[in-house]
Order: structure tokens, then sequence, then C-alpha cells
């Protein structure tokens, strides 16, 4: 299997799905000049400009003519550069996209895919740092979708392209440079499908996104210690795979659930109410969440160290949980 | 009115001035049996009515194509008639019955109708006008000679997606008829008082916008108008059109609109379109018999649509659960 970045995944992904379809097009502030972090580099050379669309900064624009095009038939690609940014597009994306099929009783579909690179990244501070997912899950209407390696990036990309339903689609900006196999036929992931990156018999560790990779991390040391960890990669936040996690969680007994998310109102807190809920009494211990503390991301790398969830507290949280 | 419409309604086809004059009735009537509905509780949600705009809705929506694409607003029930849609459809929608536009689940600021390219009203000010740019671009892309008409009120032009749209608009070229409906208050405020400069009118050529201000009460000559308009946007870059009318009703069916100045509503009201357009069919030799007429029919039109409509099925409790996604779908399941 050819080696590529997560960065790479996704632009051969996308541009395979430009080939094959001719309704899909991408549209954002300068991606005639291949996109702010390289992702679209190519494209317009070899699709032109009423594929690829370049954006003045207007971001209500962008989503909201996103919207009107797929409502008449176009499969659109939004960039919004950051999550942070998408932010001005939120009636756009909340209050049109994912209520047009509902609120028009079912005569149309909008399908569009808004990629939203999300998370911790180069001193990046409050307003282009943040992880807002749970945000979007609490939407009807929306898909969540956070890749966490190049294969997943590529497959879940293309599968987001072919989805019917508006997607919120959260690419982890320090993930870009990351390496690994991607198959040389890209084929679609289903969305709502967990990945196990890690099979393990004495606790489960459910995450998603950059957090999937120190997770690994954490259970490598754990390993060290004879503590055998499963490592559970969510890929799709909504729908969550609750069976997988549920079969996880049944046999091991033990749950963790790490984010880089605030923790307050993070997703991990519907996973671990759920859980809870369901599982109860099988639980050797009461479901555990790791986030961030509810502070803005500050820059100074001493201070930005607070809100980051290293290995070492995974680990450290994980033993707790197996004493408990 | 003056002189030169007159002259103008003199020559004008007395067909296709009775014609305006039997849509304006139709969309009056329709309004006014809603507001009905919602004084009898029967109308659930709120109802914005466009009584005193009908001209604006019968000079646009009756020029546009068939296959033309059309975004109206919380205010669009008139757009949304002369677009084609069926009114038994749209009043089911605003009783929350089973066979309405959207099967019960809009109601009257959402009402849409795919079947006629009407994409939709829209309960958040001024959203319509990014959406309309992203449908003409994809008529641009399929190289259709079909446009896109956006209608918006005067309280639309102080959001950043008015300014966003024509720019868009303008840069890529776009078919786009926007058009302000300009009744000259936004909800309970004088749009004047809080817009800085010309208004919409001024801010269309800063933009690069061809703009053109109308009298949006005259039916016969707003049509004229349009049909210029719609023949320059096919195909070619955006135009907008600034009407000037006149809310006759409140902000809402429930809005008494007490904080308009008396003398102004009673100088508006001898504006009414409705009333200028029968003035202009009495120069053209249209009897009072044949007025009268014209209106009855329009009102027993609506009058039975309303009756048929509180007669049909509620949607079943299902429905809730239709439509909200592929992926991901919500289950109906008991709690």
């Amino acid at each position: 299997m050819p080696r590529m970045t997560y960065l790479e995944a996704a632009r051969r992904a996308l541009a395979e799905e430009m080939r094959r379809d001719p309704d899909v097009w991408a549209v954002g502030e300068d991606l005639g000049r291949g996109g702010v972090f390289g992702q679209y580099r190519g494209l317009i050379e070899e699709f032109g400009p009423e594929r690829v669309i370049d954006a003045p900064i207007s971001e209500n624009a962008i989503l909201g003519s996103s919207v009107g095009a797929a409502m008449t038939g176009a499969r659109p690609v939004v960039e919004m550069r950051f999550a942070d940014f998408a932010l001005c597009a939120i009636d756009e994306l909340v209050n049109q996209a994912a209520k047009a099929r509902y609120m028009f009783g079912g005569q149309i579909r909008v399908p569009l895919v808004v990629r939203e690179p999300v998370g911790l990244w180069k001193s990046a501070a409050a307003q282009h740092s943040q992880s807002l997912e749970a945000w979007y899950v609490h939407i009807p209407g929306l898909v969540v979708v956070m890749p966490a390696t190049p294969a997943d990036n590529a497959g879940l990309l293309k599968a987001a392209i072919r989805c019917d339903d508006p997607v919120v689609y959260m690419e982890h900006k320090d993930l870009w440079g990351l390496e690994g196999e991607v198959p040389e036929e890209i084929e679609p992931i289903p969305l709502g499908t967990a990945r196990l990156a890690r099979a393990g018999r004495d606790l489960t560790l459910v995450t998603w996104s950059a957090a999937v990779h120190t997770a690994l991390d954490a259970a490598a040391q754990l390993a060290g210690e004879g503590v055998d960890a499963e490592v559970l990669d969510l890929r799709t936040l909504w729908p969550w795979d609750r069976e997988a996690v549920f079969a996880s969680v049944a046999r091991t007994r033990r749950v963790l659930i790490v984010h880089e998310a605030v923790r307050v109102g993070g997703f991990g807190a519907e996973i671990a109410a759920t859980l809870a809920e369901e599982l109860g009494d099988r639980l050797a211990a009461p479901p555990r969440r790791l986030g961030a503390p509810r502070i803005p991301v500050p820059y100074s790398p001493p201070l930005e160290q607070e809100v980051r969830i290293p290995a070492d507290r995974i680990a450290e949280a994980a033993r707790a949980l197996l004493r408990a | 009115m003056t002189d030169a419409a007159a002259a103008r309604g003199a020559n004008l086809d007395r067909e296709r001035l009775c014609a305006f004059y039997r849509q304006m009735w139709r969309i009056r009537a329709f309004e006014e049996c809603a507001m009905r509905g919602a004084e009898a509780g029967e109308v659930f949600g709120t109802v914005h009515p466009s009584i005193g705009q009908e001209a604006v809705a019968v000079a646009v929506c009756g020029n546009l194509r068939r296959d033309d694409i059309l975004l109206s607003t919380h205010r669009g029930h008139g757009h949304t008639l002369v677009k084609g849609a069926d009114p038994y459809a749209m009043m089911c929608e605003l009783l929350g019955r089973v066979d309405g536009s959207c099967r019960g689940k809009g109601g009257s600021m959402h009402i849409a109708d795919f079947g006629v390219a009407m994409l939709g009203a829209n309960g958040v000010v001024g959203a319509n006008t990014v959406i309309a740019v992203g449908a003409a671009q994809r008529l641009k892309y399929l190289r259709s000679d079909r446009i896109v008409a956006c209608i918006f009120g005067d309280g639309a032009v102080n959001r950043g997606t008015f300014l966003e749209a024509l720019n868009w608009a303008a840069v890529h070229a776009l078919p786009v008829l926007f058009v302000c409906e300009d009744n000259r208050y936004a909800a309970s405020t004088r749009t004047c008082d809080l817009t800085a400069g010309g208004g919409a009118a001024a801010r269309g050529p800063a933009l690069g916008v061809e703009t053109v201000e109308a009298d949006g009460n005259d039916v016969a000559g707003l049509d004229a108008t349009v049909r210029e308009l719609v023949e320059r946007v096919r195909g070619g870059p955006p135009v907008l059109l600034v009407a000037r009318t006149y809310r006759l009703a409140g902000h809402t069916s429930r809005d008494p609109a007490a904080y308009r100045p008396e003398a102004e509503v009673a100088a508006a009201r001898k504006e009414d379109p409705i009333a200028r357009c029968a003035a202009l069919l009495r120069l053209a030799g249209v009897g009072e018999e044949e007025l009268a007429g014209m209106r009855e029919a329009a009102c027993r039109e609506m009058d039975a649509v309303y009756e048929r409509a509180r007669g049909a099925a509620w949607p079943p409790r299902a429905l809730a659960f239709a439509d909200v996604q592929d992926v991901g779908s919500p289950e109906e399941r008991p709690f």
C-alpha cells in the first residue's frame, strides 16, 4: 500500500471524487492557490475555476451559496479554513443546511461537506484552535466526521461527499503531515463505523481525531505495565458506533473517554451517560472522561500545555480506573 | 396616481390588467383567510401578512418562467401563490395538515414548492440572499438560461448576507434578480431610522450592481420594469430592484401596528395597489360589476380552499421522525 500524508490522502480522495462526479465542486478562500494548508493543491489546474471556486472572505456566502447550489443539484465541498471561522456561518449550516430537508417536508436534500479544520496546532491560540464537534452533534440533520489517520481521511471524505446529508467534516490541523498507508483504490468508509485502533482486554479507551494517537501512546505505556488497553477510534461522532462501543465496554467493563475538546458539555458526556444508562451495573467502575479544562486556548506553550491531554495523563487516568 | 400612470394604464392590455387585479385579490383573500384562521386559533404559528404589497408579488413572480428559481421571505404567501403554488397545499401548511406543501412540517414561514422552483420562504431575514447566489452559480455552471429571483425586505439590507451576496453575484456575474421589497418597516421599527446612507438603492451601485428603483404599488409600471430586468438578468450580471411599497397590516397578524402615525397609514391606504389597479381598470372601461366579480371570485376561491384545508388530515405521528437525515436518522421509540 502506498504511504502518504493525511493531507495528501484527502487531496487524492477529493480529486478522485471530482473526476467521478461532475456535480462535485469545491469552494472556499484561497483554493486557487491550493488552500491555506495545501489540501487543494493542483485541483484548479485539473478542474478549472468553475469547480475549484475561489471565494472572498465571506463565510455566510461561502456556506450559504453552497446550500443553494446543493438544492439545485451540486455536491459542494465547502472549505471553512478553520472551524473557528465557520462560526461566522452558523446560520447557513444550522438553520438552513441542517433544516431544509425536514422543514420543507422532504422535498429537497442538501448534500454538502463542510470541511472545518480543528484542534491545537502551532500556538494558534484562542481563535484558531478549537474543537467544537459537540455543537454539531447536537443539531438534528447533520453528520459529524473526524478522521484520525491518512487512510480514514481518504475513505471518510469519499463517503462524506457521496452522502446526501450535510456533513461537518473536521480534520485535525496537527495531523496534516502524519504519514500512513492508504489503499491504492480508495473505497468510501461507511459513516458511523468505529475503527479498532488497538485490541485489548482490560479497559476501553474511546476517542477520536488527534487524541487517538495520544491514546495509543498511553496504551503502549500501559502495556509495559502489563495493562492491556483497547483503543476505539470513533471516526464518526454522529452517528456514533454504539454497537462497537457497547461490545467493547461490555467486555472490558471499564471505559475512559478521551477528547481534545472542552470536557464540560463535550461529546464524552453523551457517551458516558449512554453507557451508564444502558450498561449500568455491568460496569466494574463508572465511566470516566478526559477533556480540556473550560478555558480558551492560550497562546504561550507552557499555558497551552494546560489544555492538552498528554499520554501520561491518559495512562494515569486508566490506572485509577483499573483500581476503582 | 399620476396622470402618466393613468395614461399608461389606459393603453395597457385590458386582459393583462384584469389578470393582475385577480391575482392581487387572490393573495389578499388568501391572507385574510389565514388571518381569520389565526384569530380563530386554527392557524397556529405566526402569519406575516403582505397586505398592501401584492403588486410586488404579481409583477416580480408573474414575470418568471415556471423553471426560474424563486427565494422568498417570511412574508412570502403572495410570491409563492404567483409562482404557481397550489393555495390548498399552502393553506394546509398553515393549518398544519398532512396535505401541506411541506406536509405540515414548516408552516407559513417555511413554505417551499420545489415543483414550481420555489426554494423556500425563510424565517431568517436576509438568509435567502446567499442561498440565491449559490443556486445561480449552479445554473451558470449548467449553462442554463434560467434565472434566480430573490425577494427580501428592507430590513435585510443591514445584514451582512446582503453585502456578501451582492458582491458574490457581481464578481461571478450571476443571473440573480435581487428584489428589495421595501415596505418601510423592519418588524416594528422604521427602517430608515436605523439605516445609514441611501439604503438599498445606494448599496447596490457601491457593489457594482445595477440598481433600479420603482414604485412598488403601481402594478402595471412595475410589471413593465420587471419584464425588462428579467430579460437582462437572463444569462447576465445581477440586477437589484428596489420596489417601494407599504405594509398595510402589522408585522404579524397579531400586531395592531399602533407604532405607526395615523396620517402615514391613511396616506398609504390611498396608495393601496389593488385600489390603484382598480382605478386603471375603470379608465380602461371595466365596470364596477366586473371589478366586484373579480374580487368576489378570489374571495370565494380562498374561502373554499380554507374550508377544504380545515377538513384535511393531521400528519401521522411518524412524520415527526421522517426526513431528518439518511445517516444516523432518529428512531421513533419510547423514552
